[in-house]
């Protein structure tokens, strides 16, 4: 209990279908200390967002929470009530977004969205709410802060516009930021800006930080940790460094091994053949089995348990790497 | 930057100054308002003060006729008031219950709208089929019976008084399905945007996300309807006093004008009738012919096209 800042323990979540339920996260767990950045890592579909919504509890209809515990600073917060879960979101835990084209509010000046936040978690007053709203502006370094909180959103640049996003984020020092793809819809030089000023941040506010990506590379640079999940579970996770130098589950293999830079020159990139199995048909036994290499008979039966190897920081599911 | 420059800056009015029908249908809108809001000072007679009513002058043609008197420029009514005082009266009270009425249906009919529309499922199936059902009754029907209700409950002196206020309520109760229609499809399409689910995750309240964020950003649609709705409401109410079930003759609205002097038509008096009408008519068209080109500049599918 005493030092984790979040403790996610066998989340599982479930999409009530006309046809039956649906389960899109099949027991997952991984802890989160403070300053601490996790990257969660996986193609479109695996869970990733799914994951991160459902720890602000917040999985839009039919989705629905169906075991498992999040726990924050000690808080269960699968148990608290609708206004209390409120209290947590954007206070305790902040989220950014994907596209910050489509997060802020096109009719509402950046000053308003970002005192409203203020206002809905602490009693101040408008000049001191107004005072922080400018001070977290000039921590994620926007030029002349003061013209640009009275601008609208369509006034800002695109990577301007996701630096107002983390600041919103970072308005009522929250102890965890959830980072869904915040760094998809930008090229890549605002990107390295947007990764650079969120680890930073991380380690000034002592924050922790789970970055979910299908991007390995800006995992790599950023987090210390990594969860690599398919299909609605975690199959390997460990030190980032590690699993970039030496990943052990064939999937993951797959995915770092179809980064270009990474193999020798002229060589054709390895790639994973075939597709995601969607939630409707997850094969039986392990997930990934229909598209693995080293697959044996005893996949196709029995699903792989996380377990740990190379001591315990490395897990992985797998019953033919992991022994 | 200050809210002048960003407005003479926009596009909006850039393609203001281009367009000729608008500028010139929102002129006249302004200017009739704007008289028959000043119409104690600019015109020439009070028509609600009976001291100066002569029976005598009653029926007299305007004054470019024959039997025209000077006093009276587009003639006078059957009871001897001067037609272009009571006109701009008129048209006051016209005005009046036409924005009232459309401020009533859009209080109602935003409120409903979003609702239904943010909240979804069995809220939104009942309020939706409420507005389907008072859509399917003619306004004509709920308006004769509720002014025979309220005849009869505050007899018919005080119906006089309450008549406008009436009125709003008739026309507005009549049309808000529309507005709730419209709030609701737009709403329908903001609520699943990103910055609708920024703001719960941010960890606003509902009604902070409905008011605040959603709201707004359905507007366009509900002020282009709104031109339109303004002029509808004048018609209904119009027509409704031409009925006789609208605004008493001692305090006429255009319609209640056209209609007392639809009777005295064949009689020779056609300007009774005939000037209030040119006015309605003029002052729907100008309406309409703004909204025209506000639907044309709001409609981001034809933007700058």
């Amino acid at each position: 209990m005493v030092g984790h800042l979040l403790e996610v323990k066998d989340l599982e979540v479930k999409f009530a279908l006309r046809f039956g339920d649906l389960t899109a996260i099949d027991g997952i767990s991984f802890i989160l200390d403070k300053k601490e950045k996790l990257g969660l890592v996986g193609e479109s579909g695996a869970g990733k967002s799914v994951t991160g919504f459902s720890i602000i509890n917040l999985i839009s209809k039919p989705g629905y929470i169906s075991g498992g515990s999040v726990t924050l600073d000690g808080v269960k917060l699968n148990d608290l009530t609708d206004s209390e879960m409120r209290e947590i979101r954007g206070n305790k835990i902040s989220m950014i977004f994907q596209d910050p084209m489509m997060t802020l509010n096109p009719v509402l000046t950046i000053a308003t969205q970002m005192t409203e936040t203020v206002h809905a978690h602490r009693n101040v007053s408008k000049n001191d709410a107004m005072d922080i709203a400018l001070d977290k502006l000039k921590k994620v370094y926007i030029p002349s802060p003061e013209k640009r909180l009275f601008q609208y959103p369509h006034e800002c640049s695109g990577g301007m516009r996701q630096r107002i996003v983390v600041a919103i984020a970072l308005l009522t020092n929250p102890a965890l930021i959830i980072a869904d793809e915040p760094t998809t819809a930008l090229d890549v030089t605002i990107q390295a800006g947007i990764t650079d000023l969120l680890s930073e941040l991380c380690e000034t506010d002592d924050m922790g930080l789970i970055l979910i990506t299908h991007d390995l590379a800006v995992v790599s640079q950023v987090t210390e940790k990594i969860a690599v999940m398919y299909a609605g579970k975690i199959i390997e996770t460990g030190l980032t460094e590690d699993i970039i130098k030496n990943p052990r589950h064939p999937y993951t293999q797959g995915l770092i091994g179809s980064i270009p830079g990474t193999q020798e020159m002229g060589k054709r990139l390895t790639q994973i053949k075939g597709m995601m199995p969607t939630l409707t048909d997850i094969p039986k036994g392990c997930a990934f089995h229909p598209r693995c290499d080293i697959g044996e008979q005893i996949c196709r039966e029995t699903t792989p348990l996380l377990e740990s190897v190379d001591g315990e920081k490395r897990l992985i599911a797998c019953h033919i790497a992991g022994v | 930057m200050n809210t002048w420059q960003r407005f003479n800056n926009s596009y909006f009015f850039y393609s203001f100054k281009r367009d000729p029908v608008a500028i010139a249908s929102f002129t006249i809108f302004i200017f009739l308002v704007g008289i028959s809001f000043l119409a104690p000072v600019v015109a020439p007679f009070n028509p609600y003060d009976t001291s100066t009513i002569d029976i005598m002058d009653s029926e007299l043609p305007p004054n470019w006729m024959e039997e025209g008197d000077d006093r009276f420029i587009l003639g006078t009514d059957i009871q001897g008031r001067d037609l272009l005082s009571t006109m701009l009266y008129g048209l006051r009270t016209s005005v009046i219950i036409g924005i009232g009425a459309v401020l009533f249906q859009a209080f109602l009919g935003i409120i409903v709208g979003l609702t239904a529309g943010y909240l979804g499922g069995k809220i939104d199936a009942f309020l939706m089929r409420i507005a389907d059902i008072q859509f399917s009754i003619p306004y004509l029907i709920v308006a004769i019976i509720a002014s025979a209700v309220f005849q009869i409950a505050f007899g018919v002196d005080r119906f006089e008084a309450l008549a406008l206020p009436l009125l709003v309520i008739i026309i507005g109760i009549s049309e808000w399905p529309k507005y709730a229609r419209t709030v609701r499809a737009s709403v329908l399409g903001e609520r699943n945007k990103e910055y609708v689910e920024a703001a719960r995750v941010i960890g606003l309240n509902r009604r902070l996300i409905m008011y605040r964020h959603i709201l707004p950003n359905t507007m366009t649609p509900v002020l282009v309807i709104s031109t339109i709705q303004v002029a509808q409401a004048v018609m209904s109410e119009a027509a409704l006093s031409f009925l006789g079930l609208g605004m008493p003759i001692t305090k006429p609205s255009l319609g209640s004008l056209i209609n007392a002097g639809f009777e005295y038509v064949f009689s020779g008096s056609w300007w009774i009738t005939l000037f209030p009408g040119i006015l309605l008519v003029l002052f729907t068209l100008v309406i309409i012919l703004f909204g025209d080109w506000l639907r044309d500049v709001m409609n981001p599918k034809l933007y700058k096209g």
